[in-house]
């Protein structure tokens, strides 16, 4: 039943089966997607009518590859501008966070750290909508009282990056935590008997310490926000991230671009996921 | 130097990492979600004015597609949960018990590495694979099992597989760190005291990987019911998730107030089954998400 | 005759080219307490694991009490088996963990509450049915863990080196303990284990296993004092040893050259033939501190004292002979009679000719 015991052929047989058919469900849709961008074909459909790049280098208009569609490149470089702020913020807020939670103490603390966890049991939908209205209310607030018309309370580019923040900080917050509890005290005990002030501790001691956490949360920070779709949903305002832009193109028909997209999609996160692994299995 | 002196360092450290996780969930999460709550209360009359009413939560209940709609999210998110749990757990107790340990770490990344991928490229693979031009359908068509193309995607069925997909990482991953620390000793213990494969899986395996189990059903029961791309995508055409309901009255109808009393509702009841799945099991938050 | 419990026939278990356990074959009596013996990696883990049902054999044939255990899974096998960590289920308090295997032969639940009680109080853990296993001792796991299996009645009781985890004391006291229980209810033991006294105390016989082979089976005196191979005589109890050559053979009396020098007079094992190359081995406690002039027949030489180990009882002189580099180990008696030896002093050292344990290399 388990490797160190003698178990049935049948049982072994059938779990192993079983497996087989998982990977199978796991990977269908990705690889039928990849394939399908070198189709040379207007749809993302068999028969196969030949391999073809043209869905990504090339320039006539009803074959507009992805290297030449202006308003796809757009929406990815948004992406990107909005993950990097979303993963600096979190980073810092995150790693505070963790400080404050395993060195901290102050009343009330308890009831603070289920605020902090709570917006993992928040949809992100719901977050989307009420940091929507809270900015407007604040707006409108503003534009009564002191006649302010502040950019930052409309829906766009920032209001994403605070609503992808909101929800990502707890997770950096969780992962730095829980590589600050195996932190050994007694390490900032000794450096302060040395000599260094708290923060000289924290700055050359600790922070050291929690680079692996830090580097492996931001990468999970920066993928998370590059790919949400629920929050930035109802925050995007003129300039789309690119899961918005996909979608609609998605919802409306699709050609076989979005399989390029999706291809250079698929190769980049794998890259970044094994390299995030690799790197984490070395520091161990 | 002095114990004031100390104090006071221990302090300003206190102020410095408190400060900016407070404006986080202040103005990210407290006020926005009690925001959310005043709206959900309010009416617009006409002419911008508003007032303090039970409206929006009247209509929930007196329009049957509303009510309906959320019956039907929270009773196909438990059982997509339920759906995720059975078809992970083999796959979590063959990795962690029986592979060779040589092609256990191989296994793990390769059971990750296509959540890495975007959850909208993910869901457009099975609608290439599943519509009705779509991949399966060509192949089926061409060794004769079929006569004529059948749309396969926006059914039920499709959208609750679909669901179960986007979340299996999510089930998975508490799974598989549950079972390794299940000690193989036990498994064998109970063996030997005469348990067959049906009593070790309810007697030992499921009692030791219930924080996993737990953990693992709540964030893929928050996220099926919070889901918005799958079943828009995967699903009926008639915004039969209760996330589109909420989508409809923010950005079609603009009727900010429905929408707030709307996801105040997604909200409570999530925050209740999360709660009730806690009592239930005799586990606590805290120890889950860690 | 007594009923044999448990007959393993020419089992052998090979893991890609090695060979775990080689060809062994032993039975055990009814009601005996039997230990196999030996160093880590010898394969007694694998051979315990066989018998449970948790290892396939390569070939050969285990039978339970007559009946041929071929086919028959863990969960049917009327033995169980102590792990070495003793793998109490932590999800369930002591009562339910004793009643787990009940339950799975589905008795009654009548039964089996009663069942339970009765053995909590055999192993004087009456009342213990709702603790925790966090809440309980080492000696006290210890003891649910036995319960848990003998409630169960087995023909034959495996025990994996469960006293492995315990501190020193705990552990001599467990020896003791486990040896009353098993005289009280009559199951009969096979434990395994790499501390030769844990074997020496308890076990009615032990089998001293090595490379997968058993090298001797016999009662705890016998393997003392009549270790049947080299390996045996190091193994168990502390021997003096040295290589040397056969000059002379009367009988099983030998002279022997040692490589250092010394000219023996020991008993052999076997009869050798002149020239032959030996191992002799030699009790701390078998050779004699200044023997008087007067005893015949003993091998006399001189050492100089390099250091006194002091362990009570087990107290030891650290010696060389005076033109020599070998060290050597002398029981120590502390009868106050020696107390005058100091480090550095020569003093001769005698050793009659039955005490040698001698083998052909």
């Amino acid at each position: 039943m388990i490797r160190t015991m003698p178990r049935s052929r049948g049982t072994a047989l059938g779990l192993k089966l079983y497996v087989i058919l998982y990977f199978i469900f796991l990977f269908a849709p990705l690889l039928v997607t990849c394939i399908l961008a070198f189709n040379d074909s207007q749809f993302p459909s068999l028969p196969w009518k030949g391999f073809t790049v043209e869905w990504f280098t090339g320039d006539k208009p009803d074959r507009l590859g992805i290297f030449h569609d202006q308003i796809n490149i757009d929406s990815i470089w948004v992406s990107i501008r909005v993950a990097f702020f979303v993963t600096l913020l979190s980073l810092g807020v995150g790693t505070c966070g963790a400080f404050l939670f395993e060195q901290e103490q102050f009343p009330g603390k308890q009831a603070f750290y289920f605020l902090m966890i709570s917006p993992l049991v928040i949809p992100g939908v719901i977050l989307g909508i009420s940091i929507l209205m809270f900015s407007t209310t604040l707006g409108v607030f503003f534009e009564n009282h002191w006649g302010l018309d502040v950019a930052l309370f409309r829906p766009g580019f920032w209001l994403v990056v605070l609503g992808q923040f909101s929800f990502i900080a707890t997770l950096v917050t969780l992962v730095v935590s829980a590589r600050l509890k195996k932190f050994d005290r007694s390490l900032e005990e000794a450096a302060m008997n040395l000599g260094a002030s708290r923060f000289e501790v924290i700055w050359h001691i600790t922070l050291r310490f929690l680079k692996p956490a830090i580097i492996g949360s931001g990468a999970v920070a920066f993928l998370m926000s590059f790919e949400n779709f629920n929050t930035s949903l109802f925050l995007v305002g003129s300039e789309a991230t690119l899961p918005i832009n996909l979608y609609l193109q998605v919802r409306d028909g699709s050609t076989p671009v979005i399989n390029a997209i999706s291809f250079l999609l698929i190769v980049g996160t794998s890259m970044l996921a094994l390299l995030n692994l690799y790197f984490s299995k070395k520091k161990d | 130097m002095d114990k004031n002196g100390m104090h006071d360092r221990l302090r300003w450290g206190l102020l410095l990492f408190l400060t900016p996780v407070f404006l986080w969930l202040v103005l990210l999460i407290v006020l926005p979600q009690i925001d959310l709550l005043i709206m959900s209360f309010r009416v617009e009359s006409g002419y911008g004015d508003s007032s303090w009413s039970l409206y929006n939560y009247r209509q929930f209940f007196e329009e049957p597609i509303y009510w309906l709609t959320f019956v039907r999210t929270a009773v196909y998110s438990v059982l997509v949960t339920f759906l995720t749990f059975v078809v992970a757990l083999p796959v979590a107790f063959y990795i962690t018990k029986v592979v060779h340990p040589r092609f256990q770490g191989f296994l793990t990344v390769l059971l990750l590495l296509p959540f890495w991928v975007s959850e909208l490229v993910r869901v457009y693979g099975w609608m290439i694979l599943l519509r009705e031009s779509g991949v399966i359908n060509h192949f089926l068509l061409r060794m004769g099992l079929l006569q004529q193309p059948v749309e396969m995607l926006y059914q039920d069925a499709t959208m609750i597989m679909g669901l179960v997909y986007t979340s299996m990482l999510f089930m998975v991953v508490p799974l598989i760190s549950a079972l390794e620390s299940l000690d193989n000793s036990l498994i064998e213990a109970a063996y030997d005291l005469g348990a067959n494969m049906g009593s070790i899986l309810y007697k030992i395996i499921i009692p030791h990987a219930t924080p996993g189990i737990v953990s693992g059903s709540i964030v893929v029961f928050m996220l099926t019911l919070g889901n918005y791309l799958t079943p828009n995508l995967m699903g009926g055409k008639n915004s039969l998730w209760f996330t589109e309901q909420i989508y409809n009255q923010f950005i079609a109808s603009f009727n900010w107030n429905q929408g707030s009393a709307f996801g105040f509702l997604l909200l409570f009841l999530s925050s209740v089954i999360v709660w009730l799945g806690l009592k239930l099991t005799r586990q606590n938050l805290r120890k889950v998400v860690q | 005759m007594m009923q044999i419990d448990l007959s393993v026939q020419h089992v052998l278990k090979r893991f890609g080219d090695f060979t775990a356990v080689n060809d062994i074959s032993f039975d055990v009596e009814s009601g005996r307490f039997f230990s196999i013996l030996g160093p880590s990696g010898c394969g007694k883990t694998t051979l315990l694991r066989m018998i449970a049902g948790l290892a396939e054999l390569d070939s050969g044939r285990i039978e339970i009490r007559g009946k041929d255990m071929a086919g028959i899974s863990p969960n049917r096998r009327p033995v169980n088996l102590i792990f070495q960590n003793l793998a109490l289920f932590p999800m369930m308090d002591v009562g339910a963990n004793i009643a787990f295997g009940l339950q799975r032969r589905g008795e009654s639940k009548s039964g089996i509450r009663e069942k339970v009680s009765a053995i909590l109080d055999r192993v004087d853990l009456a009342g213990f049915e709702s603790k925790r296993i966090d809440q309980l001792s080492g000696g006290q796991k210890q003891r649910v863990a036995i319960a848990r299996c003998l409630v169960l009645e087995p023909a034959v009781l495996l025990l994996d080196e469960p006293l492995g985890a315990l501190d020193l004391k705990l552990r001599e006291q467990m020896k003791v303990e486990l040896k009353k229980l098993q005289a009280k209810v009559g199951t009969t033991f096979v434990y395994i284990t790499h501390d030769q006294s844990e074997a020496l105390v308890m076990s009615d016989y032990v089998a001293v296993m090595n490379h997968g082979e058993f090298e001797q089976i016999d009662t705890p005196q016998n393997l003392y004092s009549r270790p049947q191979t080299p390996f045996v005589a190091q193994f168990v109890g502390d021997n003096n040893a040295w290589s040397g050559t056969i000059r002379n053979c009367e009988g099983t009396v030998g002279e022997i050259e040692t490589d250092d020098g010394f000219h023996f007079r020991s008993e052999l094992h076997q009869p050798l033939p002149v020239g032959a190359a030996v191992d002799l081995f030699l009790r701390p406690e078998s050779m004699l501190i200044q023997p008087d002039p007067s005893l015949p027949d003993l091998n006399r030489f001189e050492v100089v004292v390099r250091s006194t180990l002091f362990d009570g009882a087990n107290s030891r002189l650290l010696v060389h002979p005076v033109n020599a580099e070998t060290e050597l180990l002398v029981a120590l008696p502390q009868t106050h009679q020696y107390d005058y030896i100091q480090k550095d002093d020569t003093i001769e050292i005698g050793w009659a000719t039955p005490s040698g344990i001698c083998f052909p290399k």
